[in-house]
């Protein structure tokens, strides 16, 4: 009996512990980076190493697009620095250069000439049946699963909503799946002007919603500017931190430095927006700020010195009553 | 060759009787079967990254399956103590090694069948086409493959100690071939003496398994390869059957069976 009595108090002493030991950990748990509660399977298991698969992905929707033809590693890769689903895309810089045709070069034995009849040899791209022709655009959703993986690994990933968004609205006519990409996309990076940059895109030619567009580029380029500390945020309103930003001498901040392209077309994009609604100083004053980050500063003169005389014919027959 | 087709015979019941083929195959059926439910931007046509990942699983299941069941044949007859009674019959060991490798390959082919089958309803459910004379080449390539693998491996059994450490090198070797041997000239060539030579020797000795690998045509869907090109192939990996299942007869021939 004193066995049995000494056993239940056993019993009893270690749920008690149990209880106690579970009531300590569980809030430290909960808030343990690595804990399930969180629901990311993926952080856990993976830890940092998901960005790493996530560009693998990433690489293997570029490599769909080329239905398989594509450089191993030991191929010579320069036309493919840049995937090709990207610099297509319009806003990003294309690190490619040389034979995107012919990366294998002459067949360099018996072996090689004969093996190249078993895997993909020709260069193609999804969306063409040639060169001109875009008439098979819906097969490019072969390459949408790669990017979904990609952005589920590396939610952090601007490149991966904003070339997932291009597709599916450009290629796939999907529209409403594109902005909801681009909305969990602001989500996971909230101050991204690409994302914006795609989003206005979006409001602009597939929904002609030129006020929405015009606002969310209007904020990209705020996002944009505040990449350099010393300009003043806050809530001022665009054009005067523009005006300000104009005034200022040439010098960038790195960040900006190593992103010029997306002010670039941000405000290009708005000085068009500005034209389309009559709008010329306004657009003039977005070339101006264009013309800073150019790469080609003469063409956007060209388009100012065209807005201005075209400005002075409008005015002009304004101010003749008055000589 | 009546002996030789005799224990084939035999080979192919022990497969049939045996769970791995049936657990595989569950897997992939189950593994594909989700993947095809996971709604992806509202897009039911979406079938590359399907046919990718159920070919990898047919793949990996079929040289699984190869290999093991070719490593475990000779040394089960002994470990078994079978091997002397067998030998006893009118069956030379020659007959033996040839059914050994005819049962295994056999065996091979029948699940390929059925995995291909599957593949081809997977495929088809989301392309609404069968692409017949395609996926005829992809099967018959990849089960050219697994008999040179099948005949590789029977070989290591009378090599190595053990079924366990024949399994483990064949399929680092077939893994490593899979993957590198198409560019080991290309490695070669920036490598110095003497290492240059001993990767173009390599290069030329080695069986090109990746020659049979037509994964990427079917995936996207390219026309099927010239037949030319295919009877080459198949003679080709004719050719390396041959070669190991004379190598293994040979090293037989000279084994204790006991």
């Amino acid at each position: 009996m004193a066995s049995m009595r000494t056993s239940i108090l056993l019993a009893i002493a270690l749920l008690v512990a149990c209880f106690g030991m579970a009531a300590h950990l569980g809030p430290e748990f909960l808030g343990w980076r690595g804990s399930r509660s969180a629901g990311d399977i993926l952080n856990v298991v993976l830890g940092d190493s998901r960005r790493l698969f996530a560009n693998q992905f990433f690489t293997k929707a570029d490599e769909y697009y080329h239905s398989g033809y594509y450089p191993s590693m030991f191929d010579n890769k320069s036309a493919f620095q840049t995937a090709h689903i990207a610099a297509d895309t319009g806003a990003v810089n294309s690190k490619n250069e040389g034979d995107e045709h012919g990366f294998l070069g002459p067949p360099r034995n018996w072996i090689d000439a004969f093996g190249r009849h078993f895997f993909p040899n020709r260069h193609t791209h999804l969306d063409e049946d040639s060169p001109d022709d875009l008439s098979s655009s819906e097969k490019v959703r072969e390459i949408l699963p790669w990017l979904k993986l990609s952005a589920d690994l590396d939610p952090e990933n601007v490149q991966t909503y904003t070339v997932t968004a291009y597709w599916l609205r450009s290629r796939m006519r999907n529209v409403a799946e594109a902005n909801a990409v681009l909305h969990e996309g602001l989500r996971n990076c909230p101050k991204s002007y690409e994302i914006l940059y795609e989003m206005g895109r979006l409001y602009q030619e597939s929904y002609h919603d030129h006020e929405g567009a015009r606002n969310v580029w209007e904020q990209g380029v705020r996002y944009w500017l505040q990449l350099d500390s010393s300009i003043p945020g806050g809530n001022r309103p665009i054009r005067e931190l523009v005006a300000d930003w104009n005034a200022r001498p040439t010098n960038l901040a790195p960040a900006q430095s190593d992103d010029k392209l997306s002010m670039e077309q941000l405000s290009t994009h708005l000085a068009q927006l500005e034209e389309n609604a009559g709008n010329l100083p306004r657009a003039i004053e977005w070339l101006e700020a264009a013309k800073k980050v150019s790469l080609t500063p003469e063409t956007l003169q060209n388009r100012i010195d065209l807005l201005n005389s075209k400005l002075g014919q409008e005015l002009n027959p304004l101010l003749k009553p008055l000589f | 060759m009546k002996n030789a087709f005799a224990v084939a015979g035999v080979v192919v019941k022990e497969l049939y009787r045996r769970k791995d083929f049936y657990v595989l195959f569950i897997v992939t059926v189950l593994i594909c079967l989700v993947m095809a439910s996971v709604n992806i931007y509202d897009d039911a046509h979406i079938a590359r990254y399907l046919k990718e990942i159920s070919l990898l699983l047919i793949w990996i299941s079929s040289l699984v399956i190869a290999i093991t069941t070719t490593a475990r044949q000779i040394p089960a007859e002994r470990e078994n103590r079978t091997l002397i009674p067998l030998l006893a019959k009118p069956l030379t060991r020659t007959e033996l090694v040839a059914g050994k490798f005819l049962g295994c390959w056999l065996a091979c082919g029948l699940t390929l069948l059925c995995f291909y089958v599957f593949f081809g309803a997977l495929a088809a459910s989301r392309e609404h086409h069968w692409p017949l004379q395609n996926y005829v080449q992809a099967a018959l390539m990849h089960w050219c493959l697994l008999g040179i693998v099948v005949s590789m491996s029977l070989l290591g059994s009378l090599v190595f100690a053990a079924p366990s450490s024949n399994s483990t090198i064949c399929a680092v070797v077939v893994m490593g071939i899979l993957f590198v041997a198409r560019h080991l000239d290309q490695v070669a060539i920036t490598r110095p003496e003497p290492f240059r030579t001993v990767a173009f020797v390599f290069y030329y000795a080695l069986p090109h398994l990746e020659f049979y690998d037509l994964r990427d045509l079917i995936i996207h869907d390219w026309p099927p390869v010239d037949w030319k090109y295919v009877s080459l192939a198949v003679l080709y990996g004719a050719f390396y059957m041959a070669v190991f299942i004379i190598g293994a007869c040979l090293v037989f021939r000279r084994k204790a069976v006991n």
